[in-house]
């Protein structure tokens, strides 16, 4: 968000806009003020930002300089959160397009792009969602892809309490164990597998509580409210290792893969910025900063 | 009927939650109220936006205070764990402190009102029958204030009912003790099962729609006073 908001403010400004200036000049539009900028509001977990264009004034001086420049409207599941920033702001800076990103829940974002959300793609936590889309034919057949495979971690505030085996799990009484809720968010219901193969799903489902989505549950462990739980791994891992508190990394076999799946949606189909992003993802340099996040490759 | 099941569990920890915050509400919400009505001192100011601060800040900014301080390493944690109470969140009585403190206003305010419409004299007068205080406030302050009690009382439901950030926030979601309605509907809506989030809003809805007609139809209005 802040990063946005800074390229705009540092005078990049008339690199972003010409493809929304031709628009406006093409189909001629009452009402001097073409907009404010960036308008950043927070509902719930999901964040709008947006960066719209100061003035037409303005926006005649910027046509000449780049034409190709365009606007990607980006809907993002939440645990992709930290690396999109990351991958964001190269491309933007790598292809001159402007990417406007909207974080949520898989579920959540689905909801809204079967009711006509403005979004161009979609960047999925699992990989039925973007399936499901594709076959109620508001993706376009044949661009889906594994952008990331994610990684569950248990974890910690407490730098002492995880153990590198999980036994924790099966040795000491917890106070809660903070998951994301199964029923809609992968990470969740793999956290759910994960402890039923451990055999200590019966031992633990007392103490069960859910975060809305993978961010929530981090922010019940974060604060200590919940002494442990399940996450993944890209919200605890800095560059090269766990961030802070304590970790385990959950074992490949004790959960199905969680495949997170991008798909180009109907109204990104024919703009050649939004094909670029999802080209973009699969680029040796935005899969540096996927790995770096923890997340595994296809 | 199965997946109707958790609903009616939602549905009656929503209207549990609600009552016993309406009592508790009326309880302390009705000195504050008169306090606020009739003081002179400077700090009216004050204790009037605290009271009416839920009014502005988005619930889960509340909600992620909240679950700060009552975490192991927050003020409100610290104690209750000193106290031997253990930790609220994830608990009813944490639902029941967030809600006590998100539903003040709409109960101080219509009872605050209705005090400082009666104005002093009803008071005076009783006051040179040679009633005390406490005989004051009981036999004159609140049967005139009748209409800010009901209101101050349905609203203060009505809201405890309609709330979502906070519970979201502190309640995690556990069923029968923190999954309430609010949350069960957008559970329903992020697992796209939308026939049953239909069922619960539809619901809620006509709740609402009952609830303000009774407010409204059978609240007599202010009896003309002084």
């Amino acid at each position: 968000m802040a990063l946005l908001l800074a390229e705009v403010d540092n005078g990049r400004v008339s690199r972003r806009f010409p493809e929304t200036a031709r628009n406006r000049i093409g189909r001629p539009k009452a009402g001097g003020i073409a907009s404010r900028l960036a308008g950043i509001t927070r509902q719930g977990n999901l964040q709008i930002v947006s960066v719209k264009p100061f003035s037409t004034a303005l926006l005649t001086v910027v046509i000449a300089t780049s034409a190709a420049a365009d606007e990607v409207r980006l809907a993002v599941a939440a645990n992709f959160n930290a690396p999109m920033h990351r991958i964001a702001a190269q491309f933007e800076k790598d292809s001159g397009h402007k990417l406007l990103i909207s974080f949520g829940s898989t579920g959540k974002l689905y909801g809204q792009i079967a009711n006509g959300a403005p979004f161009e793609a979609l960047l999925a936590a699992d990989s039925d969602t973007p399936a499901r889309l594709e076959r109620e034919g508001y993706g376009v057949l044949g661009t889906r892809f594994t952008y990331a495979i994610g990684k569950l971690v248990l974890w910690s505030a407490n730098p002492a309490l995880v153990d590198d085996r999980g036994d924790i799990l099966k040795t000491r009484s917890i106070g809660h164990l903070a998951i994301a809720n199964p029923k809609t968010a992968p990470y969740g219901a793999a956290a759910i597998t994960a402890m039923s193969r451990l055999g200590v799903i019966g031992k633990l489902r007392p103490i069960l509580v859910q975060g809305e989505s993978i961010a929530q549950t981090h922010q019940f462990v974060a604060s200590g409210a919940a002494e442990l739980g399940f996450v993944a791994l890209s919200q605890v891992q800095t560059e090269g290792g766990i961030g802070a508190g304590s970790a385990w990394l959950v074992p490949d076999n004790l959960y199905e893969a969680i495949r997170q799946d991008a798909i180009l949606l109907t109204k990104g189909r024919d703009k050649p910025a939004t094909t670029a992003l999802l080209a973009y993802l699969r680029s040796s340099k935005a899969q540096l900063v996927i790995r770096a996040y923890g997340y595994e490759l296809p | 009927m199965n997946s109707a099941l958790p609903d009616l569990a939602a549905v009656w920890l929503t209207l549990k939650l609600a009552t016993v915050v309406t009592i508790l509400l009326l309880i302390v919400g009705t000195p504050i109220a008169w306090w606020l009505a009739r003081t002179r001192s400077p700090l009216r100011g004050v204790v009037g936006a605290v009271v009416a601060l839920p009014i502005i800040l988005p619930p889960t900014v509340v909600g992620f205070y909240l679950l700060i301080a009552m975490g192991p390493h927050g003020p409100l944690g610290r104690l209750t764990e000193s106290l031997g109470l253990g930790l609220l969140p994830f608990t009813f009585s944490g639902l029941v402190i967030a809600s006590l403190f998100y539903s003040l206003p709409f109960v101080v305010q219509p009872i605050q009102n209705a005090f400082e419409a009666i104005g002093e004299r009803p008071l005076e007068v009783a006051a040179t029958l040679r009633a005390g205080p406490w005989d004051v406030f009981w036999s004159v302050a609140v049967p005139l204030a009748r209409p800010g009690f009901v209101s101050g009382a349905i609203l203060g439901f009505a809201h405890t009912v309609g709330e979502f950030g906070i519970v979201l926030m502190i309640g995690g979601n556990i069923p029968e003790r923190t999954r309430v309605v609010s949350v069960q509907l957008y559970d329903h809506v992020e697992a796209m099962e939308y026939a049953q989030a239909h069922w619960l809003a539809g619901g809620m809805m006509l709740f609402s729609f009952l609830v303000l007609t009774m407010l409204y139809a059978f609240n007599p209005r202010p009896r003309k006073t002084g």
